[in-house]
């Protein structure tokens, strides 16, 4: 597949990671293209305009948006180191837990970023019930969500569980501890091990730094 | 092998009508199993131990959860008269407006009618705004699938059928020939196809169920 890749960008976003590691699992050529969300190019407007969001892949000039549905995208064009099973019941229950990630996980995550005191508090205690849930449910005996090798799955939970954890030194709150969620930690420490992940994450001072200014931001216009 | 199908749903939730009309497309026998929300069935939960939801689909003994998910797997499972598009661009987009619709267009119609004050204006704006966003991605097309319904159209279809029945109960004017005549064609085109007209559950049944409940939510 010659035809020009292009993937629009944000370093800090977890979103944008995930469609990274998908296209470097696949070893597929592209540009990266940094975006300004503060000063949205015309381009990504363009290219996303129900959204105005990243990350945004061009193929052959054709505009995918939504990470996961990228993903899915990569995976049909290009086969070779599948994402998903090829089992349809796998296939199906892969597809609910990418839901979940992206229902329920993002969402506590994002209450975790952009909240504050009581709801802060609140917010903490449902993303332990989140990570219960998936502790119990998800993995079950594999070593990652999509087998013995990482999938899309585990790419979802990744990349939120990645953002989470540098939110915890933030926060200064341990959320995903070994005794409480032996099974999810495990996972993530092999997760993070991969090397198209281990070489492909962004630099955590920097994101911590971000994350800092933000809640500083945050707390200040709070009180 | 002796296929067994069976799906647990509830009569007036668009979720699990979403499904009966995939499996209908697909002519695929299946057993119904109505469900008491206010009162689940062990099996039920079972089957869906984290939503302790419906729709649950189970095939041999093997249950799935969450409409969309449940409907790309009746149509990779049962490849005939085809829900999703083969073009994996096209599937993209077909993907792309389902999660629209459902993230965004849903929850802000079900608030434009159910939360009050500033809320309510806020939701009323939001819906409008998705509203119109339907309208431009319907372009001349007869559904969003093109000329046969596709995912989008029903999933869609709670707009077109349960936001009708709430506008109806509400008094907002939302869904308008004035405002969006496409997506009003759409809507008239899409609930008269006989499967889905012969899958929606009774509009009476459902207005007065829509009145009462907004009857209580107003005192």
């Amino acid at each position: 597949m010659s035809e020009e890749v292009k993937l629009h960008g944000v370093w800090a976003s977890p979103f944008s990671y995930r469609v990274i590691w998908a296209l470097k699992l696949k070893g597929i050529a592209y540009e990266y293209v940094e975006e300004d969300l503060s000063n949205k190019s015309a381009l990504l407007l363009h290219y996303n305009p129900v959204h105005k969001q990243i990350p945004v892949l061009v193929h052959a000039g054709k505009p995918i948006c939504e990470s996961m549905i990228i993903i899915e995208y990569i995976e049909e064009m290009w086969p070779d180191t599948p994402l998903l099973p090829t089992d349809h019941y796998k296939r199906a229950i892969a597809r609910f837990w990418i839901k979940f990630a992206d229902d329920k996980a993002l969402s506590v995550l994002r209450r975790t970023l952009y909240t504050t005191g009581e709801e802060l508090e609140k917010a903490i205690k449902e993303c332990l019930e989140i990570l219960e849930i998936v502790e119990e449910h998800g993995l079950e005996d594999k070593k990652y969500f999509n087998g013995e090798k990482i999938g899309m799955v585990d790419i979802a939970f990744g990349s939120i569980l990645y953002w989470l954890g540098v939110n915890e030194e933030v926060l200064g709150v341990k959320l995903l501890e070994p005794h409480k969620f032996p099974r999810l930690h495990k996972w993530f420490h092999s997760f993070q091990e991969v090397p198209v992940i281990k070489e492909n994450l962004p630099n955590r001072d920097n994101v911590i730094s971000f994350l800092k200014g933000r809640r500083e931001t945050l707390e200040a216009s709070s009180t | 092998m002796a296929e067994e199908v069976k799906l647990f749903g509830v009569w007036g939730s668009p979720f699990s009508r979403r499904v009966e009309i995939a499996l209908k497309i697909k002519g695929v026998e299946y057993e119904y199993i109505e469900e008491d929300l206010a009162n689940k069935s062990p099996l039920l939960l079972k089957y869906n131990p984290v939503h302790k939801k419906v729709p649950v689909l189970v095939h041999n003994g093997k249950p799935i959860a969450e409409s969309v998910v449940i409907i790309e797997y009746i149509d990779e499972t049962w490849k005939h008269n085809p829900i999703l598009p083969q073009d994996p661009y096209e599937r993209a987009l077909t993907r792309f407006w389902a999660k629209f619709i459902d993230e965004k267009c849903l929850p802000a119609l079900w608030n434009s009618t159910w939360s009050k004050g500033k809320d309510r204006e806020a939701a009323i704006e939001e819906a409008s705004q998705h509203l119109n966003t339907l309208e431009n991605e319907l372009k001349d097309k007869k559904f969003f699938g093109g000329e046969e319904i596709g995912l989008v159209d029903i999933v869609a279809s709670f707009v077109g059928f349960w936001f009708g029945a709430l506008q109806e109960v509400s008094g907002l004017e939302l869904l308008t020939e004035e405002k969006v005549p496409k997506l009003c064609k759409w809507s008239y085109e899409v609930v008269n196809q006989s499967v889905i007209k012969e899958n929606l559950p009774s509009r009476d049944k459902l207005i007065a169920y829509f009145s009462a409940r907004f009857a209580d939510a107003s005192k």
